[in-house]
This record gives C-alpha cells, sequence and structure tokens, in this order.
C-alpha cells in the first residue's frame, strides 16, 4: 500500500487544571490516506476535539504540549516551529468546528473572512481573492454569492454559516479537512445537507476527510474507515462496513444499540449505555470501560487492554471482545 | 444610523428641561441667596431687598423659570450676579480649558490602558497580568487630591521638570480663538507654545487619567480574555493567520466593544469630576467656575453651567452608541 499521507503515533495530551493533570488523549495511533474519509466516534468529552486541534497544534493555553509525532510530508507537526506550522494550517490541513453561529467573527463580512485564507496561503490580491470567494460560495451552495461577500455572519442561518465554514476551510485546498462534528448543531434536515455538501466537495477536490462525530450514523454513509474513541483512547477500529456488522468492542456494540433508528417501535427504546465517562485524572493502568461494562473480565481490571487485529484490518482492544453471536440483530441489519 | 442620532438629539431637549427644572429648584433651596452672599451677614434688609428685586428674585419661582427658559431658548444663560458678565461668555473662556484636560486625562488613559490591558490579558496569570492588576487597584484606590498633589510636589516643585499650575505660562501671550489652547496653539502656528501648552497639560492629566486608565486596562484585560476564549479566535488561528493579525484582526476589535462603553462613561466622569484636580493645578476651567458659583449663589452661573455639563455628558452617550454601534454590525445594520 502506499505511504500514508497522515501518520499519527502514540498522541498523548494532558491539561493543567486546578485539580491537577487531566489525561484528555492517551496514546493515539492512525494513519490517513490520500483522499480516505475516516471517522472518528466517541461520547462527548472522550477528547475527538482535542486529538483534532492536538493535530493543528492549535490547542487551549491550557494544555501541555502534545506528546508523540504527527507525520505529514516527511516532517512531524509536533516539532514544526510556530511560523512553519501556520503555512500547514488552513493551507494543508483545514479544519471546519461543531458550532457555526460562534466560529464565525461577528464583526467581520463573510467576504472579508472568506479572503483572509486566500490572500494569507495563495497571495492573492484583493480583487482576485474576491472572485475566488463569489466560485467558493457558489460551490457551497449559496445563491446571490456577490452580495453575500458583505454579509455579516448573524444575517446568515446555521446551515448557512456552516456553508461557509466549508468553503473557508477548502478554499486553499487542503489535502486534509478536519470536520469537527460539522452537523451537531444543526436541524436534522439542515445536517443531512451538509454531510451530502462535504462528500461531494470531499471527492472532487480529493482531499482526505477526519469526519469526527458522536453519532454513527453520520459515519455510516459517510466514512470508509471508523476508529471508536472511548476516554482518550481508541478501543476499535476498522472498515466502517465492517465495524458496523460486527462490532466486537462492548462499547461499540453499545453505541450500535443506542442509534435511534426511525422505524423503532414502541418496545425498541434507545438503548443508552450505563453510567457515564469520568475525567481522567491520571493515565489509565486498565480498560477505561470496565467499570461500565458487563464483559469485563478480571484482566481488564489490571491492564489496559492494547490493540490487537481480530479480523484483516479490524482491530479491538478489549481482552473479552463481544461474540459475534451476541450482537444485537437489529443493528446489523440497520447499518447495511 | 442618521436617524438615529437625529432621533437621540432630539430626546435631548426634555432631558435638559427636566434638568432645568430640577435645577432650578434646588438652586433656590440653598440657604442663604445672591444679595447675602453679595453684601455679606450683616446687610441690611432694605439692601438685601433692593437686589432681589433688581434680580428678579422677588417674582413667584414660576414666573423666574418662565422668564430664564425664554432667555433658554435664545441662547441667553443669564448673567452673573458676581461678575456681571454674560453666563455665556464666561462659559465659552471655562469650558475649553476643562475639556481640554478631560480628554488629554483620557488619552493618557486609552494610550497606556489599552495595550496594558492586552498584554496582561496574553500574560495571563504571568507576573506582568499580576504587576498590572496590582497597580490598577493602587491607582483606583488612591484619591485624585492626593495624586495631584504628589505629582506636583515630585515633578514640578522639586524636581522642576515642569509647570505647578496654569494651562499656559503666565508670560506667553497666545491669541485664543477657540479657548482650546493646544488647539489655539497649533492654528496660529505658535510651535513653542504648542509645547508649553502641552507641558502644562501633562501632570494634571496623569493625575486625572489615573483611574480612568487602571479601569481601561482591567475592563480591556478582562474583555480580552473573553475574545480569546471565542470559537472565531480558533477559526482565525486554524486558518494559519500570523498571530499579530489574529490579535488586531479578531481579538482586539471585539475586545474593543466593552471597553468602548467604559471609555465613554468614564469621560463624563471626568468631565465632571475634575474640580478637584482644577483646584491642584489652579486650572481656570468649570470646576473652580462652578466652586466659586456656588460660594456666590451665583443662580444662573451654577444652572449654565451644570446644564451645559448634562449637555456635555450627553453628547458623550451618544458618541459612545455612535462608535458602538460602528465596531458592531449587528447593531448597525438593525438601525
Ligand atoms: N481547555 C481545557 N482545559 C482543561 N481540560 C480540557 C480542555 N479542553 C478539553 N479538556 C478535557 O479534554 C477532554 C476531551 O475534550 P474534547 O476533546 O473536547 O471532547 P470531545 O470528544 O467531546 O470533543 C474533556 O473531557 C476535558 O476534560
Ligand atoms: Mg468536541
Amino acid at each position: 500500500m502506499s505511504e500514508p499521507l497522515l501518520s499519527v503515533t502514540d498522541l498523548e495530551v494532558r491539561f493543567k487544571s486546578r485539580r491537577g493533570t487531566i489525561h484528555a488523549v492517551n496514546g493515539i495511533s492512525f494513519d490517513l490516506r490520500a483522499g480516505e474519509t475516516l471517522g472518528i466516534v466517541g461520547e462527548s468529552g472522550c477528547g475527538k476535539s482535542v486529538t483534532s486541534l492536538a493535530m493543528l497544534g492549535i490547542l487551549p493555553r491550557q494544555a501541555y504540549p502534545a506528546d508523540g509525532s504527527v507525520m505529514f510530508g516527511g516532517r512531524d507537526l509536533l516539532r514544526l516551529k510556530d511560523q512553519e506550522m501556520r503555512e500547514v494550517r488552513g493551507k494543508d490541513i483545514a479544519m471546519i468546528f461543531q458550532d457555526p453561529m460562534t466560529s464565525l467573527n461577528p464583526i467581520l463580512t463573510i467576504g472579508r473572512q472568506l479572503t483572509e485564507s486566500l490572500r494569507r496561503h495563495l497571495k492573492m490580491d484583493k480583487e482576485t481573492a474576491r472572485e475566488e470567494a463569489v466560485s467558493l460560495l457558489d460551490r457551497v451552495g449559496i445563491s446571490d454569492a456577490g452580495d453575500r461577500l458583505r454579509s455579516y455572519p448573524h444575517q446568515f442561518s446555521g446551515g448557512m454559516r456552516q456553508r461557509v465554514m466549508i468553503a473557508m476551510a477548502i478554499s486553499c485546498r487542503p489535502k486534509i479537512l478536519i470536520a469537527d462534528e460539522p452537523t451537531t448543531a444543526l436541524d436534522v434536515t439542515i445536517q443531512a445537507q451538509i454531510l451530502e455538501l462535504l462528500k461531494r466537495l470531499v471527492s472532487e477536490e480529493q482531499m482526505a476527510l477526519i469526519l469526527i462525530t458522536h453519532d454513527l450514523g453520520v459515519v455510516a454513509g459517510v466514512c470508509d474507515r471508523t476508529n471508536v474513541m472511548y476516554a482518550g483512547g481508541f478501543v476499535e477500529t476498522g472498515a466502517t462496513e465492517s465495524l458496523f456488522a460486527t462490532p466486537r468492542h462492548p462499547y461499540t456494540a453499545g453505541l450500535l444499540d443506542s442509534v435511534p433508528r426511525l422505524d423503532a417501535s414502541g418496545k425498541q427504546r434507545l438503548v443508552p449505555i450505563p453510567g457515564t465517562v469520568k475525567t481522567l485524572m491520571e493515565k489509565p493502568t486498565s480498560c477505561a470501560f470496565a467499570p461500565r461494562c458487563m464483559y469485563a473480565v478480571d484482566e481488564s481490571r489490571r491492564e489496559v487492554p492494547p490493540l490487537r487485529e481480530i479480523a484483516p484490518g479490524h482491530h479491538v482492544a478489549c481482552f473479552n471482545p463481544v461474540p459475534e453471536s451476541d450482537l444485537p440483530q437489529g443493528a446489523i441489519t440497520e447499518a447495511r | 444610523m442618521l436617524r438615529f442620532v437625529v432621533r437621540r438629539l432630539l430626546q435631548l431637549i426634555p432631558i435638559l428641561l427636566g434638568v432645568s427644572i430640577l435645577l432650578f429648584a434646588f438652586v433656590r433651596a440653598l440657604p442663604g441667596g445672591p444679595a447675602i452672599a453679595l453684601l455679606g451677614e450683616r446687610a441690611t434688609e432694605e439692601s438685601v431687598e433692593r437686589i432681589e428685586t433688581e434680580l428678579g428674585l422677588d417674582q413667584p419661582i414660576y414666573v423666574q423659570y418662565g422668564r430664564y427658559v425664554r432667555n433658554l431658548v435664545q441662547g441667553d444663560l443669564g448673567t452673573s450676579t458676581r461678575s456681571r458678565q454674560p453666563v455665556l461668555e464666561e462659559l465659552k473662556q471655562k469650558f475649553p480649558a476643562t475639556v481640554e484636560l478631560a480628554f488629554a486625562a483620557m488619552l493618557f488613559a486609552i494610550i497606556l490602558g489599552i495595550p496594558l490591558g492586552f498584554l496582561a490579558a496574553k500574560r495571563y496569570l504571568g507576573f506582568l497580568d499580576n504587576a498590572s492588576l496590582f497597580v490598577s487597584l493602587i491607582g483606583i484606590s488612591f484619591p485624585v487630591f492626593f495624586l495631584a498633589l504628589l505629582l506636583k510636589y515630585v515633578f514640578a516643585i522639586k524636581l522642576g521638570w515642569l509647570p505647578t499650575v496654569g494651562r499656559v505660562d503666565v508670560t506667553r501671550s497666545i491669541e485664543h480663538p477657540t479657548n482650546f489652547y493646544l488647539l489655539d496653539a497649533v492654528l496660529t502656528r505658535d510651535w513653542e507654545g504648542v509645547v508649553d501648552v502641552l507641558k502644562h497639560l501633562v501632570l494634571p492629566a496623569i493625575a486625572l487619567g489615573t483611574i480612568p486608565l487602571a479601569i481601561v486596562a482591567r475592563i480591556t484585560r478582562a474583555a480580552v480574555l473573553d475574545v480569546l476564549n471565542e470559537d472565531y479566535v480558533r477559526t482565525a488561528r486554524a486558518k494559519g493567520l500570523d498571530p499579530s493579525v489574529v490579535d488586531r484582526r479578531h481579538v482586539m476589535r471585539n475586545a474593543m466593544l466593552p471597553v468602548v462603553t467604559v471609555i465613554g462613561l468614564q469621560t463624563g466622569l471626568l468631565l465632571t469630576g475634575a474640580v478637584l484636580t482644577e483646584t491642584v493645578f489652579a486650572w481656570p476651567g468649570m470646576g473652580s467656575w462652578m466652586l466659586e458659583a456656588i460660594r456666590f449663589r451665583d443662580y444662573a452661573v451654577i444652572q449654565g453651567g451644570i446644564l451645559f455639563f448634562a449637555l456635555l455628558v450627553s453628547l458623550t452617550n451618544l458618541a459612545v452608541d455612535v462608535s458602538y454601534a460602528y465596531l458592531n454590525p449587528k447593531i448597525r445594520l438593525s438601525r
């Protein structure tokens, strides 16, 4: 297989806090190939956003510098100088954020915000950048693009703003687009449109996409591969299809069980996984999911399970994976 | 926007009218009166009555007020009972002194306060942040009067670097087309005069500007800290923009919104609060003029001066709202 475009190894992120060190990301590794779409799925607070911010080098100031490596184009992004990293940001790797209502600057016009990356990275002059911005807005489905450039964010709906964010992100034709819960803050009908748009643009531009979400339903239609994250680590990775068909980690199986289904009859209620994610004040020394897990064995409470390949390309971090016969039938047929 | 400004200006009329009624009543409720103040405690009843008749103070109060407003509308603020000068003429002499001082003080506060607050926020909880908090607290709790005396003693009397009193050297004659001395000196191309006027401004401006400086720095710090946590700043950084561009274009412009409001309020306070500083530096402005007027129960001067303050503060607030709207498109476009 060809060389991966992006290769993350043992990425670790910790935060300073008043109550001590928070271990937000605890050594995750993954590869991303050119043009590939990768999903990262997990409950809120498991470290998805922190992972993406660490890759771009824009962690909040409370964070310690990230450990591990993020190889891209033969260089480790975590060790680049600030100035070199700024050349990568927005140009080679661009990002879309969760909340379009707050992610745009309220006092600058859409045009100004769209053209600033073009001028920064592609060194376009004002007029060229403006024309390019018009065509970008066109491409993300905003009509009257010329007039819209003079508008301010508050004059746009949430869905439109997310389209603007997408236009901004793809403006310099990045090789990798990271979309962090791009549809979470939007109405259901708008969600589908935005996902369609992302899918289309990614394939037109042959960008690699990292789609971050807490909603398995979102990755199902979009991603080639999916990594399931729990408490700062990956618990299961594999082709999206096999993950949905044969989820082997109890957490993945549980998530699939709790995917809301439109055809659910009265009996088949949403089954949430009992318990909540705890903030990790120490690096885990056992399976982080064990306290919530009905499959947990003694070993789970003594050691951190490593990711093991249990089928070609399908990895699970579990000492007692869910037997295939136990799998919830509904989820499987649904995913297919 | 223009309609908004005009509407606000029209709203001023009832406000000022209300202020004038209150003033009129309060001033006359003060013990004593202009006649006694002029003639002294042992004046005969006759001579007091004679003067009160002369001034029209024997009339019923609503008649007096009616006449006052009639004159006011024609731009006549009355005549000072003490100096026998038209109040408007004296006002034209005095208010530029106060406005010039307040403006210089505010400029001092803004030019130092905004960068200081910004740096404190960038070095959140660091040495500079804590140092600036410490200095701000001292600045806020230090009585202006005392600071003024201290500055005067050290820099004017002991070191002799700067003049002790006044707006300009007494031996210097400059022309006064506007009575804003700095402006006058610039207009008449009297560059030595400019330097002299500036030297006279430094100490009073620092004394008067220290509290606003501390307040502006604290508000700027808080605003910048808020904005630094905003998602759109993260977006700007994710674009790979230079930190200086992120700070200028994305952080500071947004952080200025609350700061502008505070600057406006502080300016209003400065205009009216310059009295003590003016006293220390024998600054011939509104402050000392008003004090004198109160002492002599100079009704027309008190009324004219305070009414003018009310107008000035209202206009400052209007300027704040206009600049706020200018900075914030959400408000600008809804007008
Ligand atoms: N600014 C911060 N300061 C301290 N801890 C943080 C900060 N941001 C994130 N964290 C920690 O990192 C964990 C992962 O957060 P995040 O990546 O935002 O989760 P999500 O998967 O929902 O995107 C959180 O549980 C939180 O404890
Ligand atoms: Mg998140």
